[in-house]
């Protein structure tokens, strides 16, 4: 009898802990989902302004430009058929680096520019973020190959 | 040569681990002591072939061989020493050597030093190691052979990612798989007792040490990347809720949790069955943590270069260790007899309540790293899940932990007082309600539950000094008294108060971080930055030659109401062979708070960008996992595990005429 109250009382918080991390987890997903966009999608079905999203694609060649207070950047995140400019207040990765992939974090505004709170650039020059290389493969400016090391293309 | 001998050894290896994972296992179904012990031999063999392999790689790095395919891709002869011997580990088919190195490690230690275990347990637990070692190396071998010849060999290599080329990075990761894997003998262990159908004290008592062994291990290697985060990326963040972050941080909260609920075995004879299912969660997150990690399957900025084959593989891997031993839990489990009763208030009810909400804290952590995977698998939309998810559900979840860790070890065993615990805590409860009030006047408006967090902190810092105090009798009893009880009192008490002093000091140096400030600033030689009352003047900024890259290194004076306290050096080194470039920051602490300055680009008009940080307690972040860790060792310091002492204590016990 009371081997089985005490069980019931362990369920009962076992339950009750899991019900509190659903409601917990259920709350913050409604608003902190960042959905991925390449600069296509949003051209074509245009994003919520003022939501977090992400946008990943190649930093155009030549579009690269510092203002004069030292921390603001722009550039133009570009998936060969389409892109996007994107201001930035902040220190940029090592890796950041134009014609190279990049993910950008933050909202649009209201003209449409994108201030990116986040610039994500891999840690490894090989590698390219796989939602960038989705992006480019869609829009059909992927080359085979290009983001491989080079021992691995010898193979 | 010695490089076809290394491959021949993991081969050999192989077979061993495969003859170590069934004879042992019939041997000790059939009860013949010859092939139960076998599994002692293989175990120690595997240990020596494979640590000749790993030997075998580290010196064709070492002697830059780049007729090695491995070697070619991930060294270079100009690079410095350390760094060619700690290549070895910073790509993906040496790291899964130093992987099944320390398995087997583990699995040698288990032979040397089970001397003292039931012979069937432990030919059991060393097949369930031969088991794993078997999945692992086959994988080795198959699909990511680091022995590999390539023709012609180059002059010179490509080199280390640049970004690796560090000492905090070049230690960090023996120390994470050495808790990674540290855990698979808790698994073998439950896997065996599951097989035997029996748990009992004595199962407790072998698991701990080497549970907590690993635990401790693993705290550093997490402390160590993100101390390394936190000087290399250039702006001061610890903790990015990265995906492979989070894969090292579920088996720490799970192997938490199984720490504390194996004391409950130990002491109690309660709790076995969950205890048993912990071991099998807490390495089945590390198995999924090195699939995340390895697969690539997860965009990261750890994620070595993408092979489908090899993720394909270890998702394999995962579905047979993780399916095979649950399917076996759910068979075998129903049979273990549960143990001691207890009431909900009561030290056993602290730590079901403490696992409770750690492992819900777990799966939170589980859920918000692998929903992107899973809303990609079934054609969802692309999405990741941003920190703000992870302050608003893991945090929640670990106040309550914090408020009852203060409390749980004044409980007693079996049915506690929670009145007379909080009453022996009321100076604790003072001294983090006078934090909150101080903090709340001097900054007056500011971050109420970074506020809040401080008197958590004093809270769980309290509470330790109150219980070791209540041990000691300090000040109840005569100095010298309670100088004895203290030296006399196991060391595992002393072990838990330290371990809990040091999440106090975690705590503090997390919730302090609200109240950093930060400076982007161009500044030309002769300029300054003003931050935080100190005054940082860049003197220049001159080119210095590195061994493998040149730097631009700044000269930067901090002073303070006029008197100069440092002289701060922060570097942009490019690396001509990689073609790329790293930041070394350069940090001044004085163990309250760090000043840390950045150097950015240049404007090329002579003036550079720096970025000044300060950072109230952040250097206490790590001083607390150092200090938790430290707790960790001083518990298994503890006389209760050493060899042999309880099994003599036992059978002196039983030597005794029945009571």
């Amino acid at each position: 009898m009371i081997r089985k109250r005490r069980r019931l009382i362990a369920v009962l918080a076992g339950l009750g802990m899991l019900g509190l991390a659903t409601g917990l987890v259920l709350s913050a997903f409604s608003d902190n989902l960042v959905f991925f966009y390449s600069p296509t999608d949003l051209k074509e079905k245009p994003a919520p302004r003022g939501r977090e999203l992400r946008i990943g694609g190649l930093v155009e060649a030549a579009s690269l430009r510092h203002e004069s207070d030292g921390k603001t950047v722009e550039f133009r995140v570009t998936d060969g058929k389409s892109d996007v400019p994107v201001t930035y207040s902040g220190a940029l990765p090592d890796l950041f680096r134009e014609g190279q992939g990049v993910v950008v974090e933050g909202k649009l505004d209201n003209a449409g520019a994108f201030r990116a709170d986040t610039v994500l650039a891999k840690h490894d020059e090989r590698y390219m973020p796989r939602e960038v290389v989705e992006a480019l493969k869609k829009s059909g400016h992927w080359q085979e190959g290009a983001a491989q090391p080079q021992g691995e293309a010898q193979r | 040569m010695i490089v076809e001998l290394g491959h021949y050894a993991l081969i050999l290896a192989l077979m061993l681990a495969l003859l170590q994972s069934t004879v042992p296992l019939v041997g000790a179904a059939r009860r013949n002591l010859a092939w139960m012990t076998l599994g002692r031999s293989t175990a120690v063999a595997q240990f020596l072939l494979i640590a000749f392999a790993f030997a075998a790689l580290i010196n064709a790095y070492v002697t830059s061989d780049f007729s090695v395919a491995n070697v070619a891709e991930n060294s270079s002869v100009e690079k410095p020493l350390l760094y060619q011997i700690t290549g070895v580990w910073g790509n993906h088919e040496g790291s899964m050597i130093l992987w099944v190195f320390i398995l087997s490690l583990f699995g040698a230690a288990v032979a040397w030093f089970g001397n003292n275990l039931p012979p069937a347990l432990r030919a059991r637990a060393l097949a369930v190691q031969g088991m794993i070692g078997t999945g692992f190396l086959l994988f080795i071998l198959l699909t990511s052979d680091p022995f590999r010849r390539l023709v012609p060999a180059p002059l010179e290599g490509q080199g280390l990612n640049p970004v690796l080329q560090d000492p905090g990075l070049a230690f960090h990761p023996p120390f994470l798989y050495l808790g990674y894997v540290g855990f698979s003998v808790a698994f073998s262990f439950a896997v065996a007792a599951l097989i035997e159908g029996r748990v009992d004290a004595a199962w407790a008592r072998w698991v701990r040490p080497w549970t907590l062994a690993a635990w401790c291990a693993l705290t550093i290697g997490i402390a160590m990347g993100s101390w390394w985060a936190y000087y290399t990326l250039g702006w001061g963040g610890w903790w990015f809720w990265d995906p492979v972050e989070n894969a090292s941080f579920m088996p720490w909260l799970a192997g938490t949790a199984l720490l504390h609920s194996a004391i409950v075995v130990e002491k109690r004879d309660a709790l076995k069955s969950w205890t048993i299912l912990l071991a099998i969660v807490t390495f089945s997150l590390s198995l999924i943590g090195t699939f995340l990690v390895r697969s690539g399957v997860l965009t990261s900025v750890h994620a070595f270069a993408v092979d489908p084959a090899r993720g394909s593989f270890i998702l394999l891997l995962l579905v047979i260790a993780i399916g095979g031993s649950l399917a076996l839990y759910a068979w075998r489990a129903p049979q273990l007899k549960g143990g001691g009763l207890f009431a909900p208030i009561s030290r056993e009810g602290a730590l079901v309540l403490n696992n409770l909400l750690l492992c819900t804290g777990c799966a939170t952590v589980f859920l918000g790293t692998l929903y992107p995977l899973f809303s990609d698998a079934i054609g969802g939309p692309k999405l990741s899940v941003g920190f703000p998810f992870f302050d608003r559900t893991f945090v929640p979840l670990m106040v309550p932990v914090l408020v009852a860790v203060a409390a749980g070890p004044l409980l007693a065993w079996k049915r506690g007082d929670l009145r007379g615990a909080l009453q022996r805590l009321w100076l604790a409860l003072a001294g983090s309600a006078l934090v909150v009030l101080a903090g709340l006047y001097v900054t007056a408006g500011g971050p109420m539950l970074a506020v809040l967090g401080l008197g958590l902190a004093a809270w769980v810092f309290l509470g330790a000094a109150v219980e070791w105090s209540e041990r000691v009798r300090l000040g109840r009893a005569p100095l010298a008294d309670s100088i004895r009880r203290a030296r006399t009192m196991p060391r595992a008490a002393h072990g838990m108060t330290l371990a809990h002093i040091g999440l106090a000091v975690t705590v503090a140096g997390i919730a302090a971080s609200a109240w950093q400030q930060e400076r982007i600033e161009v500044v030309r030689p002769g300029g300054t930055v003003a931050l935080a009352g100190y005054v940082l003047r860049l003197d220049e900024v001159g080119k210095q030659p590195g061994p493998n890259f040149t730097a631009d290194r700044a000269d930067i004076t901090v002073s303070r109401k006029g008197e100069t306290i440092a002289v701060m050096h922060p570097e942009k080194r490019f690396f001509p062979l990689q073609q790329m470039s790293t930041s070394m920051t350069a940090i001044h602490t004085n163990l309250l708070a760090d000043l840390y300055v950045a150097l950015g680009d240049s404007d090329g008009k002579g003036g550079w960008t720096l970025r000044a940080y300060w950072k109230p307690l952040v250097p206490w972040i790590w001083i607390g996992a150092v200090l938790m860790s430290g707790g960790g060792i001083v518990s298994l310091s503890d006389r209760r595990w050493r060899i042999g002492i309880a099994a003599r204590a036992r059978a002196a016990r039983a030597a005794q005429p029945a009571e």
